[in-house]
C-alpha cells in the first residue's frame, strides 16, 4: 500500500514535470523571439502582448474547455493541457523579453551601431547579454505559475499532480489533496530558487 | 593635403523639419575640425552623416572620395571611430573586451588583440595591469571615456568622430583628456571632426572650428582665426571667452 502510492506519487510528479518542461520550453522558444520582434515594431507589440495579456485573463478551467473542442490542438489529454499552459506562460516571458531589450541604455546601441556590428551581432553579442536577467525573471514567473496551473491539467485528462487534488476534492479527502498539493508546492520552491540562482550568476551589473 | 570627408550641399530634414542646410565644406586628411554650435545647431546629426547612421535628405557627404550611399554600411563604419558624451561602454565586458570588440569583429587573432589592447590603454594613461579587468561602473566618468576613445582608436581607423565627448565630465576632468586629445593627436594621424558647444574647447583642440547655426555654416576659418570672425553668432560664442 505505501509503496504504491510511493510509485503513484513518483509517476503523477514525474507528468507534472514533463507538462511543465514542455510547457515552458515551447513558452520560451516562441516569446524570445517573439519579444525580439515586438521590440522592433511597434504594431506587432500592441497585438502580441494584448493578445498574451487576453489569454492571461481567462480562467485556467475555461480555457482548457474552449480548446477541447478545437481541432488538431484541441481533444482531452495532455496536448490541450499544454497548449494552455503554454498561453499563460507565454505573457510573462514575451513581456519581459521587450522590457529588457528596451530598458538597454540608448548610447550602447548607439555605439554598438557605429561600430559597424550587424543585427544579429548586436543581438547576439550585447542586446540579449544585457536583457538576460529580465527574460530569466520572465521565465522564472512563468516556471512557477505554470506548476500550479498544471495541477488543472487532471480535469480534462491531463495526469500530473492534479490528479491527486482532484481525486482528494471528489472524495472529500484532505489527504490525497495534500498528496498532490504538498509536492507542487514543493517543485514551485526548488524551481523559483534555481532560476533565481541562474538569474544572479548571470546578471552582468 | 588630401581631402578625407566632403560635405557637399547636404541638407537633412526629418519629419518636415529642416536640420541641416546646404552644408558645403571639406575636412583634410590629418586636421581636426571642430564643429562648434548651440544645442540643437545640427551639429551631432552632421556627424552622423559621415558614418552612415544617417543618410542626407538632399546632397553627399563623402568619405574618401565615395559617396556614403555608395559604401558599405559596415565598412565604412569600421573605418570611423566614433566617441560620444554618453560613452556607451557595454556595461557587461572588461575594460579589456570592450575594447576588444572591433578586432574580434574583423577577425584578428587574439594575440594580436592583446597587444592592442596594452597598447592602447598605456596611451590613453590606464595601466593595463590596473584597469583591461574592470567593468565600466567600477571606473571614473573620465577613466571611462578613455576607454571610450581607446575603443574608438581599436582598429586603428583614419577618421575619429568625436561628439562633445568631453561633456559631461568636470572641468579638470575634462581639460586632462583634452590634452590627452592633443597628445594622441600628435603621435597618430587621424582625421577627426570634433563636436562641441564650448569655444574654450573648440579653440584647444580644433585646427579650423566651423560654426554651425540653426542648421546652416555660419563661419568655417582656421582656429588661429576665428577669434577674429565677424557674424552675430561668432561673436556670441566669443563673448563667452569674456
Amino acid at each position: 500500500m505505501r509503496s504504491d502510492l510511493l510509485a503513484d506519487l513518483l509517476q503523477h510528479t514525474w507528468e507534472h514535470l514533463l507538462l511543465v518542461g514542455l510547457s515552458v520550453t515551447v513558452s520560451i522558444l516562441a516569446g524570445i523571439p517573439a519579444g525580439i520582434a515586438c521590440a522592433r515594431h511597434a504594431t506587432l507589440r500592441r497585438w502580441l502582448l494584448g493578445f498574451a495579456s487576453v489569454m492571461q485573463t481567462i480562467p485556467s478551467l475555461a480555457l482548457f474547455g474552449f480548446l477541447i473542442p478545437v481541432p488538431w490542438i484541441g481533444g482531452i489529454g495532455t496536448r490541450t493541457v499544454v497548449v494552455a499552459l503554454v498561453l499563460y506562460a507565454l505573457l510573462p516571458i514575451l513581456r519581459n523579453t521587450v522590457v529588457g531589450l528596451d530598458g538597454i541604455d540608448p548610447a550602447v546601441r548607439e555605439s554598438a551601431v557605429a561600430m559597424g556590428m550587424t543585427d544579429s551581432q548586436m543581438l547576439r553579442q550585447v542586446l540579449l547579454p544585457l536583457a538576460a536577467p529580465t527574460i530569466l525573471a520572465g521565465i522564472r514567473l512563468a516556471t512557477v505559475a505554470t506548476i500550479g496551473t498544471a495541477t488543472i491539467a487532471a480535469a480534462i485528462g491531463g495526469g500530473g499532480l492534479g490528479v491527486f487534488i482532484f481525486r482528494g476534492v471528489g472524495t472529500v479527502d484532505s489527504a490525497q489533496i495534500l498528496a498532490g498539493a504538498i509536492p507542487a508546492a514543493i517543485l514551485a520552491l526548488v524551481a523559483d530558487g534555481g532560476l533565481a540562482w541562474i538569474e544572479r550568476r548571470l546578471s552582468p551589473l | 593635403m588630401a581631402t578625407a570627408i566632403q560635405f557637399r550641399d547636404v541638407s537633412y530634414s526629418i519629419g518636415g523639419r529642416d536640420i541641416l542646410s546646404h552644408l558645403d565644406f571639406s575636412i583634410e586628411r590629418g586636421e581636426t575640425l571642430v564643429l562648434l554650435g548651440r544645442s540643437g545647431s545640427g551639429k551631432s546629426t552632421a556627424l552622423k552623416l559621415v558614418n552612415g547612421m544617417l543618410r542626407p535628405t538632399s546632397g553627399e557627404v563623402q568619405v574618401d572620395g565615395r559617396s556614403t550611399r555608395q559604401w558599405d554600411p559596415i565598412q565604412l563604419k569600421r573605418r570611423i571611430g566614433y566617441v560620444i558624451q554618453h560613452i556607451g561602454l557595454f556595461p557587461h565586458l572588461s575594460v579589456r573586451r570592450n575594447i576588444a570588440v572591433v578586432p574580434e569583429l574583423e577577425g584578428w587573432p587574439a594575440g594580436r588583440i592583446a597587444e592592442r589592447v596594452a597598447e592602447l590603454l598605456e596611451s590613453v594613461g590606464l595601466p593595463e595591469a590596473e584597469f583591461a579587468q574592470r567593468y565600466p561602473r567600477q571606473l571614473s566618468g573620465g577613466q571611462q571615456q578613455r576607454v571610450g576613445v581607446a575603443r574608438a582608436l581599436a582598429v586603428d581607423p583614419p577618421i575619429l568622430l568625436f561628439d562633445e565627448p568631453f561633456g559631461a565630465l568636470d572641468p579638470i576632468t575634462r581639460v586632462d583628456l583634452q590634452n590627452q586629445f592633443l597628445a594622441l593627436r600628435h603621435r597618430m594621424e587621424k582625421t577627426s571632426l570634433f563636436v562641441t558647444h564650448d569655444i574654450r574647447e573648440a579653440l584647444r583642440v580644433g585646427t579650423r572650428i566651423a560654426l554651425l547655426h540653426e542648421g546652416r555654416l555660419d563661419t568655417i576659418e582656421l582656429a588661429s582665426e576665428f577669434p577674429q570672425a565677424s557674424t552675430l553668432a561668432a561673436r556670441q560664442f566669443l563673448a563667452c571667452l569674456e
